[in-house]
């Protein structure tokens, strides 16, 4: 019991996905300008993570060698499709905000990652566990950096006012350059530093 | 001219890499080194210019709305299908350059795999799919946003090189540093986007 909760608590922890193994990182930038769409984002992708890395492994035994990267890509695309479909048919207001990148999960480097590295060696039940810690791991960065993006950005969260703009008659000033795509890089360069300073034995030379 | 303008448009201001975050797995890991960036940005911009209008054909005579079957919308199939042909597209490429340009094939090798899973790649079809490109629009749209995502990574590469003798602080060496460097280079790109 003990070792399915160290599959599913390492990689939101101590292995994370994004910042210690720099995977998935072009959807956690371009969907980060609001919490909402970094939760919907997040949800989507645990889930797709998870289903694949649970089929990819129940089939594992059968893949020849040579294929199994188009098998893989096959099984994956399948469940974004599904994914996509549901947030169009029910939430689509936020499909249409993320716009291509519920398409781009297929193309996310977490998944193929898991499944290369975890599915392709183990058990069902062990591989969908680390399918949810991996996509827990990348939706606690997602939904830090959206909101600290979303505050600091229009003085909100999940739209509701926190900080009184100064065009609504209030105090803050929104810090504009928070909705651009540069600042994205910016906190995941400082949360990388902060992560580093706390665990030296990631620095690099 | 419109087509210009399109390209243009896709290399500075709408560009795949510093606007839309994609492809950033590839574009962190490979600029370390100027000569390795330019040659994954080389196979980028061919796999980009092939696949771009090969897709938007599949799209507009195989998918759309009531053109196989009447009445039948096949449009939900398009992730399945811009990804397999990516896959084969770079499948092909890769045979044909070990075929009749060994040199080619040395130098670009390595990185064709790597294209298969480059989001910039999907993205750019996936974007062409939801702007309802025509054939030669999806064709310049392909060479430019190519083209764009190849400068930023020899751009950051050429920064990183460079780094490398500065003193930085030990929690931000090596990939720190370089979000930080392309957030820089992103602030630089937005200044085109008046034009």
């Amino acid at each position: 019991m003990s070792d399915y909760k160290e599959i599913i608590v390492k990689p939101i922890f101590r292995n994370n996905p994004i910042l210690l193994q720099i995977l998935g990182i072009c959807s956690a930038l371009a969907v980060t300008t609001k919490l909402e769409t970094a939760i919907t984002m997040s949800i989507a992708v645990t889930i797709v993570t998870a289903c694949s890395s649970a089929v990819i492994s129940l089939i594992r035994n059968f893949i020849p060698d040579s294929i199994r990267m188009i098998v893989q890509m096959v099984v994956i695309a399948s469940f974004v499709i599904v994914v996509d479909q549901i947030l169009k048919a029910y939430a689509f207001e936020i499909s249409r905000q993320l716009s291509v990148f519920v398409g781009l999960i297929i193309t996310n480097c977490i998944l193929m990652g898991r499944a290369e590295a975890f599915a392709m060696k183990n058990p069902p039940v062990a591989s969908f566990l680390d399918g949810i810690g991996n996509g827990l791991g990348y939706s606690l960065v997602l939904v830090v950096l959206a909101g600290i993006r979303e505050l600091l950005g229009s003085g909100k969260l999940l739209g509701f006012t926190l900080f009184q703009t100064v065009n609504d008659g209030g105090w803050f000033q929104p810090w504009g350059i928070m909705l651009l795509a540069p600042s994205a890089f910016f906190l995941i360069g400082f949360l990388i530093w902060i992560l580093r300073t706390f665990d030296p034995s990631q620095i690099e030379e | 001219m419109e087509y210009i303008q399109l390209i243009l448009r896709s290399i500075f201001i709408d560009n795949l890499a510093l606007s839309f975050f994609l492809g950033m797995c590839t574009f962190l890991a490979v600029s370390k080194r100027v000569s390795t960036a330019i040659g994954l940005g080389i196979a980028v911009i061919v796999v980009q210019t092939i696949t771009l209008p090969v897709n938007n054909l599949i799209l507009n005579h195989v998918l759309k709305d009531s053109v196989l079957f009447d009445g039948v919308s096949l449009t939900f199939l398009s992730l399945i299908s811009f990804i397999g042909v990516i896959a084969a597209m770079v499948q092909i490429l890769e045979m044909t350059l070990d075929r009749y340009f060994p040199p080619l094939y040395n130098a670009l090798g390595i990185f064709l795999p790597l294209i298969t899973v480059n989001c910039a790649i999907l993205g750019g079809s996936l974007f062409m799919e939801q702007r309802d490109y025509n054939f030669t629009q999806s064709l310049c749209y392909g060479f430019g946003s190519g083209t764009g995502w190849a400068l930023a990574i020899i751009l950051l590469a050429a920064v990183r090189e460079r780094c490398k003798y500065s003193h930085i602080p030990a929690g931000l060496r090596g990939l720190g540093i370089a979000f930080i460097t392309v957030g820089l280079i992103a602030m630089a790109f937005m200044t085109f986007s008046g034009i």
